[in-house]
């Protein structure tokens, strides 16, 4: 059964791809935070988000229950592995999840301003210092991690940080400059501009590092034929960021917004093309991890069945609150 | 002095997880009670059960988000403190964990989105229809994670191949022998708890001469349900314990504190277990009592925590006394049911202040029995994380203990900042009560807790 680990593999990698991008944007709200002008600027982006996070942040739990289920000795060497980065996302998610709600009601809202902005961006860091840490590389030893508590605290891994920080951050602002109007969109659009350029910026500075760092890496890309195949992967980057930044100029509400989502998905393909088959490299492929055929399998059938059925009505809810964010909507 | 991680661990286990119940406990009660309001109000049309879902909608909301934030916490803590655990069980136990993901988190998450912000975009069935989806997640959530904590206190439909537990027969690991008991014995915790937090809602609002209307109907629909959930959790709890002795004989030993296995079981009304010298100080008991209890004969023998090494005992302490608190708990609420319903068939139930004034003071009495019963049965399982299969001790990460404790304090303080405005905030909510509907925001969204500040604005002027 030797096809199974990788159905697996594409059912988390969707999950998790699904939890970057929805999460992402609600996310870069918070990390454009500290650059609204006004606090009824704060409201309304607030506001975009608010019937949406909730279930947007569901995927990280499923891409997480998804790994332990069908991957757990994977599970069991990334998660001590990355244990503080992972403690200190999911405590930064505590505090953005209660800061929704309190927000609106202090009667000093700054304060709850400052932790919204300071937790939302503190867990896309996180997230991309654990995206670092995995793809430098773990060390194992009698299936168990084998290193200590800061092992993954690298330059490269900080790099990987800041670099999911700025791509949350285009998703957040081209989310708005969708979702709003007037000047709260128009100071999005600026900003999405800004967000675009450093997150090339970080694409090309990890696309550079990887593969100089990594002979593994170095070999997938530049060997031949491979670049014969993988050639068209930084081109058509280049060309969404081109025409994210030209949809942006024009006034396009909705496209940008697509490009943002275009650029994440080649920057994960481009990843999982120098990672494959690894889920822990240098050492467990996804075949190495994988848990009992049987058990997989028991999983997968209903993960196929439901999981169609959680995209419907996710996409329902998009479509139920599509369109301009009404005023006095979801807030008052 | 020398950090123990497995200690370690095991407190910030304990902590996350008592305090995540909190909630779960209180939202599946809720939910199916706003559920039930929202159809009420459909078929009746009866303004009154209208204001009340929107209430209870609000409190849900936030208990809900408490619920959800201390539960990711929970799920990746299993990976990163309990990494051994995810290597011997995680071929069982995750599966389970996933379903409920896949089946119940997405659904919740959805429908809520639809209850709190959507009701001037769809129409008034979907609405309730949201509200029923909500309900019906939360039940989802409870089958599919109590399926996995049973397979851990009686695993079945397994085998052993080099240490690791291979599933063998699913259905025999869903519902392995404590699966039944266990989900209707906390799923009717979970009503009792909610039943008790309305009923006290109610009587707060009585006595204070507010939304007589809307209070009576809470009161009578608390009352309503109490009366037959509390008798039958009686029931339900004596159908588990007796599950339990079949299963895991030395759990009940500790919850009866019984040390000698060839001599029936007296019911200690109280006692300090002494777990070195293996006997009951300060003993006030019934003779044979758990013997009757047990085994329905005065001389029914069952088995004594000396039938197995002090190795092999769980801590007696916690376990004996939680079960007593529990208990306790139990006989109040059938007593303050029964007693609601007495007075309701007698009509001076409006009348009889000190019986408002009780269940208004005790409406935090299902958390505390809830605790108290995962106490019981998680801390009876010890020295086993899985029973027979794997100990707790050897069953953590291989992490420094500085590591584990670190991650612990955060949580505590966290926690702490985290429940006391949650809670700060739901007394906000509830003080103010449910309110006539402005039609001006009518169907606008609510964000529940800004309108816990409505309330304590209104609570300042009144």
């Amino acid at each position: 059964m030797t096809e199974l680990p990788l159905i697996w593999a594409g059912v988390i990698g969707t999950a998790v791809a699904m939890y970057v991008i929805l999460d992402g944007f609600d996310l870069g709200i918070g990390i454009l935070f500290p650059f609204a002008r006004s606090e009824g600027e704060r409201d309304r982006m607030i506001a975009s988000i608010a019937p949406f996070w909730d279930g947007n942040e569901t995927w990280l739990v499923l891409g997480g229950a998804g790994l332990l289920a069908a991957f757990p000795r994977a599970y069991a060497v990334i998660m001590p592995a990355l244990y503080l980065p992972v403690i200190a996302m999911l405590l930064a998610l505590v505090f953005r999840g209660i800061t929704f709600e309190f927000r609106a009601v202090a009667h000093r809202k700054g304060r709850w301003d400052v932790v919204f902005a300071a937790s939302s961006a503190l867990a896309g860091f996180f997230q991309g210092v654990i995206l670092g840490g995995l793809i430098q590389g773990i060390p194992v030893a009698n299936g168990e991690f084998a290193g200590g508590a800061f092992h993954w605290a690298t330059p490269f891994a900080l790099v990987c940080g800041l670099g999911v920080t700025a791509g949350y951050a285009l998703l957040g602002a081209t989310f708005l400059v969708m979702k709003t109007e007037g000047e709260l969109a128009e100071h999005a659009r600026a900003q999405a501009k800004v967000a675009l350029v450093l997150v090339l910026a970080f694409m090309v500075v990890v696309s550079l590092w990887t593969p100089l760092a990594i002979p593994r890496i170095f070999a997938r890309w530049f060997s031949f034929p491979n670049i014969l195949f993988l050639w068209p992967i930084p081109f058509i980057t280049a060309l969404t960021a081109f025409a994210g930044w030209k949809w942006l100029d024009r006034g396009d509400d909705g496209k940008p917004f697509a490009a943002a989502i275009g650029l994440f998905l080649l920057g994960y393909l481009g990843l999982v093309i120098s990672t494959f088959p690894y889920l822990v490299p240098p050492t467990l492929t996804i075949w190495d991890a994988a848990a009992a055929p049987d058990s997989q399998m028991f999983m997968l059938v209903g993960t196929l069945i439901l999981l169609p059925i959680i995209l419907g009505y996710t996409g329902f809810v998009y479509w139920l609150f599509r369109g301009k964010t009404r005023e006095g909507e979801g807030y008052h | 002095m020398e950090l123990d991680p497995v200690l370690l661990a095991r407190l910030q286990f304990a902590f996350t997880i008592s305090f995540h119940i909190i909630f779960p406990s209180l939202t599946i009660g809720l939910s199916f009670y706003i559920a039930t309001l929202e159809v009420l109000w459909g078929v009746t049309g009866a303004e009154r059960f209208k204001l009340l879902s929107t209430f209870w909608i609000k409190i849900f909301a936030v208990s809900f988000g408490m619920g959800v934030v201390s539960g990711i916490v929970l799920s990746y803590q299993l990976g990163t403190n309990w990494s051994r655990f995810s290597v011997v069980a995680g071929t069982v136990k995750k599966k389970l964990a996933g379903y409920e993901v896949l089946m119940a988190f997405f659904l919740e998450a959805t429908f809520l989105g639809i209850l709190l912000f959507g009701e001037a975009r769809v129409p008034r069935w979907l609405h309730v229809f949201s509200a029923i989806a909500v309900a019906i997640g939360t039940a989802i959530s409870a089958f599919w994670i109590l399926a996995a904590n049973s397979w851990m206190h009686t695993p079945t439909g397994h085998e052993m191949r080099d240490g690791i537990a291979y599933p063998v027969d699913w259905f025999a690991i869903i519902f392995n022998p404590s699966f039944i008991y266990r989900l209707s014995h906390m799923l009717n915790a979970a009503f009792l708890t909610a039943g008790f937090v309305v009923l006290g809602v109610g009587a707060r609002h009585l006595l204070a001469n507010r939304r007589i209307e809307e209070a009576r109907t809470m009161v009578r629909m608390a009352i309503g349900l109490l009366v037959v959930l509390a008798p039958l959790q009686l029931f339900l709890g004596d159908q588990h314990g007796l599950n339990t002795l079949k299963h895991q004989p030395i759990k009940v030993a500790a919850m009866e504190a019984h040390w000698d296995g060839s001599k029936p079981g007296d019911f200690h009304v109280f006692a300090w277990p002494d777990e070195k010298a293996e006997l009951n100080r300060f003993a006030i008991s019934i003779p044979r009592g758990s013997s009757l209890i047990l085994t329905h004969h005065p001389n029914g023998l069952f088995p004594g925590l000396k039938s197995v090494p002090p190795q092999d005992r769980p801590p007696v302490v916690p376990v004996f006394f939680a079960f007593r608190i529990m208990l306790a708990i139990g006989f109040f609420m059938i007593a303050a049911a029964l007693y609601g319903t007495w007075l309701m068939w007698r009509g001076s139930l409006w009348t009889t202040r000190w019986y408002l004034q009780v269940v208004a003071q005790t409406w935090w009495i299902g958390f505390v029995a809830v605790i108290s019963g995962w106490i019981v049965t998680e801390s009876g399982r010890q020295p086993w994380i899985v029973s027979q299969i794997l100990r707790t001790a050897d069953a953590v990460s291989p992490l420094p203990a500085a590591n584990v404790a670190t991650s612990l304090a955060l949580f505590v303080l966290v926690y702490g900042v985290v429940f006391s405005l949650g809670i700060y905030y739901i007394n906000r909510l509830v003080a103010k009560g449910p309110e006539p509907r402005d039609d001006h925001r009518r169907g606008s969204g609510r964000r529940p807790i800004s309108a816990g500040h409505d309330g304590a604005a209104e609570g300042v002027r009144t």
